[in-house]
């Protein structure tokens, strides 16, 4: 009954945002403001509506209702309530309801707020949105629907939404087959609903976009009205992309914390166009340029995210991210090609009057600086977009398919990740409108200096690798470069109002937080670095089997191994292997550690290491095997990641840099809009 | 002249990009084969860089984990997708090759941890070359378990 009462609200979801999108265009072309506001209510009923279809199907898997397939494929009797209710986007048919709900939420939250201030874009607005969210519920309700039940028919299963035939009755087994046990990590568990919140939050944005184009506002009000937006959505896709990480370095027991997998790529690639987005916006606010290039940015994400989630969601690609083979694959690839041509006439249509009001002069002007950026980020994603359908266009040109690994993406980004640590350290330094090598130079020497100083000390310390040096020389730039810039603002407020340093500091930053905010994550993005530096060139491995009291030598460390124990915990249906070991740097004694192997008794198993983690490096210790019996000995595989830590201490910084630009003061649109001083702009605060 | 500049500063980069692209794809490219592919190649094979794709057959795993050597053998499953789906699907696909004899077979060693998906019917996708010995040595390991996503009807009905 409640099956059929869910996929009933799909239903009618689907059909109000269809309503609400259609009329919504009617209503603008005819100036009807009743059906315009009709537009508008149907879009705000997508929400609840939405939310009880959700709702029915969590209440379908926290009661244990196998008889509904998705809640047999993602839930059993064993497992607690909270994960039960976080398996609604452990399979591909829920997390496409969780997609839906997540546009309907935020669509609804810009069109409940300030309808009155942001008439004029908010029908096409709707529009957009409704054309995106009727897609996916009409994959929903069409090809993967979550409310399918199991129908027992002249002794056999069948899978039907309704009673295939009227003898056919329905079956319960008697327990689902769970989640698979890697993904009820806690990191697992907020790591899709993240990464989703960032794509779906860049929907609004792009709504925005369009609604200019369409309505032919070509100022920078729908960049101004949802800068936010795109920065929350940097921030969780961001948070989405490192928790992931972290749950691959915490479970998936290869030492590592990114593969350059398939499924990882494409989530990266919207964060890519993203960040090329989210620093050009800032030349049309300040300069006017840039206004046909962010357009092409805001589309590209839009339409990297429709393929990120549908690269996610379908077997083309072979991953460690093991999803079904769908339908849906055809549907999605027609869906991003239908709204990319669509958005790309548009700005066709519009290119003219999205010139930039002043023209580009210096190429070592901030614009310049940040285009070039923009041009370094959009290289790597030419160069990941080309990985990923590698292996498909050689199939089409040649017959045989090739594809390329993790050193085609690290030999080809490498140099363009170089380039964009540079311009961190040099562009915030250089003028707008107009720079040249002398005023570059005389900002930046002194924190070149450092740099080197710095470099030479390290390759007398530390490494004479020319690749890591080079890195670290970069990272060294950026860190004295951008410290040296906020010292510098800070001592200059500090004079100029006779303020303490620290109070003209906070002040200082707590009035420009987008750009400070800025500032942080280019410091984040340079511990990063060090982190990564450290993983990629100097990791170091060994492995060996060893009897009780013997150990293994390994950077330094000195592993012994004592003893090994298992047991069964029944209510996580687990069995549990877990080794001791002593470890030692040198002589000092620095305490025990404990891989574990986890076998689950669905035959699951998962590697747990045991990590000592310092500032210098990490020990990653895996339980690779044992004697059953004696336990006498055991095999361990062990690795050193010297300064991996840094890429979390940079990750966390990272968030707060970003959470400190995006958090929100003001309403940004209710600012005076700046006053222009460019002649023959007179597309100011007449509407505002 | 300065819309030059700008367009040569472009160039630059484009060409930049083109030739890290090219010359990393060379450097990287993996031969997709499935297991009938690298079989009839034979000889000619040996040493080039392979992703290979196949079923994983349970009774021939060995691993001796003094010296982390892993030995198994994979059975041919079709490398085209459109081919799978035809078949029934990855799991169903994986299961007759596994159950079927006739199916070529390929022996594959592996230096390193055995990967906890590593069983019966899982699809082991590996990187690595074929050595002179007919074994093929795998780098990279990595493994699909496609059952849990793709059962459609349970286990415990299908035997009723």
């Amino acid at each position: 009954m409640l099956a059929e009462f869910g996929y009933g609200i799909l239903l009618v979801s689907f059909i109000v945002t269809l309503y609400s999108g259609f009329a919504a265009v009617i209503g603008v072309r005819n100036k009807s403001a009743s059906l315009v506001e009709s537009a508008r209510r149907a879009q705000l009923l997508t929400f609840p509506l939405i939310s009880i279809a959700a709702g029915t199907l969590i209440y379908l898997l926290v009661n244990n209702h196998f008889e509904v397939s998705f809640v047999y494929e993602v839930t059993s009797r064993s497992m607690p309530t909270y994960l039960k209710v976080t398996a609604w986007w452990g399979g591909q048919a829920g997390s496409m309801v969780f997609w839906a709900w997540l546009l309907a939420v935020f669509t609804s939250a810009v069109t409940i707020r300030k309808w009155e201030r942001d008439i004029e874009f908010l029908p096409w607005v709707i529009v957009v949105s409704s054309v995106t969210l009727a897609f996916f519920l009409g994959m929903v309700v069409v090809f993967e629907n979550p409310f399918t039940r199991y129908w027992s028919m002249n002794g056999s299963v069948v899978t039907s939404m309704f009673a295939p035939s009227s003898a056919a009755t329905v079956f319960t087994p008697q327990d689902g087959q769970g989640l698979n046990p890697l993904l009820r990590h806690p990191g697992m568990v907020i790591h899709p609903p993240m990464l989703y919140l960032g794509f779906v939050s860049f929907v609004i944005p792009y709504a925005f976009a369009m609604a200019a184009l369409i309505t032919g506002r070509n100022d920078d009000r729908w960049i101004r009205i949802t800068r936010r937006w795109a920065l929350w959505a940097w921030l969780f896709l961001s948070l989405g992309l490192v928790l992931g990480g972290r749950w691959a370095y915490d479970v998936l027991g290869w030492g590592g914390y990114w593969g350059w997998d398939p499924v990882e790529i494409a989530a990266f690639m919207p964060w890519l166009t993203g960040t090329a987005f989210l620093h050009s916006v800032m030349i049309q606010e300040k300069r006017g340029m840039l206004k046909q290039w962010n357009m092409i940015l805001i589309i590209l994400t839009y339409a990297l995210v429709i393929f990120g989630t549908f690269l996610t969601r379908s077997g083309v690609l072979s991953s460690v991210h093991a999803f079904a083979n769908s339908p849906i694959g055809p549907w999605f690839m027609t869906f991003v090609f239908l709204t990319l041509i669509a958005s790309i006439a548009l700005v066709i249509k519009r290119w003219p009057d999205l010139r930039g009001e002043t023209e580009m002069k210096s190429l070592l002007s901030r614009e310049a600086l940040f285009l070039l950026n923009n041009l370094l980020f959009l290289g790597v994603l030419v160069i990941c977009f080309w990985g990923v359908i590698y292996p498909l266009i050689s199939e089409l040109f040649t017959g045989q398919k090739v594809t390329v690994g993790p050193p085609y993406y690290e030999r080809a980004t490498g140099p363009l990740f170089a380039g964009l640590l540079f311009l961190m350290a040099v562009a915030p330094l250089s003028a707008w409108g107009h720079s040249t090598l002398q005023t570059l130079g005389r900002a930046i020497w002194k924190s070149a200096a450092i740099a080197v100083a710095a470099t030479v000390a390290i390759f007398f310390t530390y490494t004479q690798n020319v690749y890591a040096l080079i890195g670290f020389f970069l990272v060294a730039l950026v860190l004295s470069a951008t410290t040296h810039e906020i010292l510098r603002g800070a001592m200059a407020r500090q004079k100029a109002q006779s303020e303490n340093f620290f109070i003209a500091l906070g002040r200082l930053m707590g009035r420009n937080r987008r750009r400070y905010g800025g500032y942080i994550i280019h410091i984040s993005m340079a511990l990063m670095a060090i982190g990564i530096l450290g993983i990629e060139i100097f990791q170091v491995q060994t492995q060996g089997q060893l009897s009780a009291g013997e150990s293994l030598d390994i950077g330094g460390y000195r592993v012994e191994y004592r003893e090994v124990a298992q047991w069964d915990n029944v209510p996580q249906e687990v069995n549990y292997t877990r080794a001791v070991v002593g470890v030692y740097r040198g002589d000092k004694y620095l305490g025990e550690l404990y891989p574990r192997k986890d076998m689950y008794f669905s035959g699951q198993p998962m590697s747990i290491p045991g990590q000592y983690s310092t500032l210098r490096d990490d020990l990653y210790v895996l339980l690779v095997d044992w004697e059953p019996i004696s336990s006498t000995s055991a095999t361990f595989k062990i690795y050193v990641n010297p300064l991996v830590n840094w890429l979390w201490i940079g990750a966390v910084t990272f968030l707060l840099g970003l959470a400190f630009a995006a958090w929100p003061d003001r309403d940004p649109a209710d600012e005076p809009v700046r006053r222009k001083v460019h002649a023959g702009n007179r597309q100011t605060s007449a509407a505002d | 002249m300065q819309r030059n500049k700008f367009l040569i500063g472009g160039a630059l980069i484009l060409a930049a990009v083109v030739y890290l692209i090219a010359s990393s794809t060379s450097a990287s490219a993996e031969y997709f084969m499935t297991v009938d592919e690298l079989n009839q190649e034979g000889a000619s094979a040996v040493n080039k860089s392979v992703r290979l794709s196949g079923a994983v057959i349970g009774d021939t795993i060995q691993y001796d984990s003094a010296n982390l050597m892993l030995t198994f053998e994979v059975a041919h499953v079709p490398g085209d997708n459109n081919e799978i789906e035809a078949e029934g699907g990855l799991a169903a696909v994986l299961h007759a090759a596994v159950i079927d004899p006739s199916r070529s077979r390929i022996k594959v060693a592996y230096e390193g941890v055995m990967p906890d998906l590593l069983r019966n019917e899982a699809q082991a996708i590996m990187t690595g070359k074929l050595g002179d010995d007919g074994v093929f040595h795998a780098e990279e390991l990595l493994l699909k378990c496609p059952t849990k996503y793709e059962e459609a009807v349970p286990d415990q009905v299908t035997s009723n």
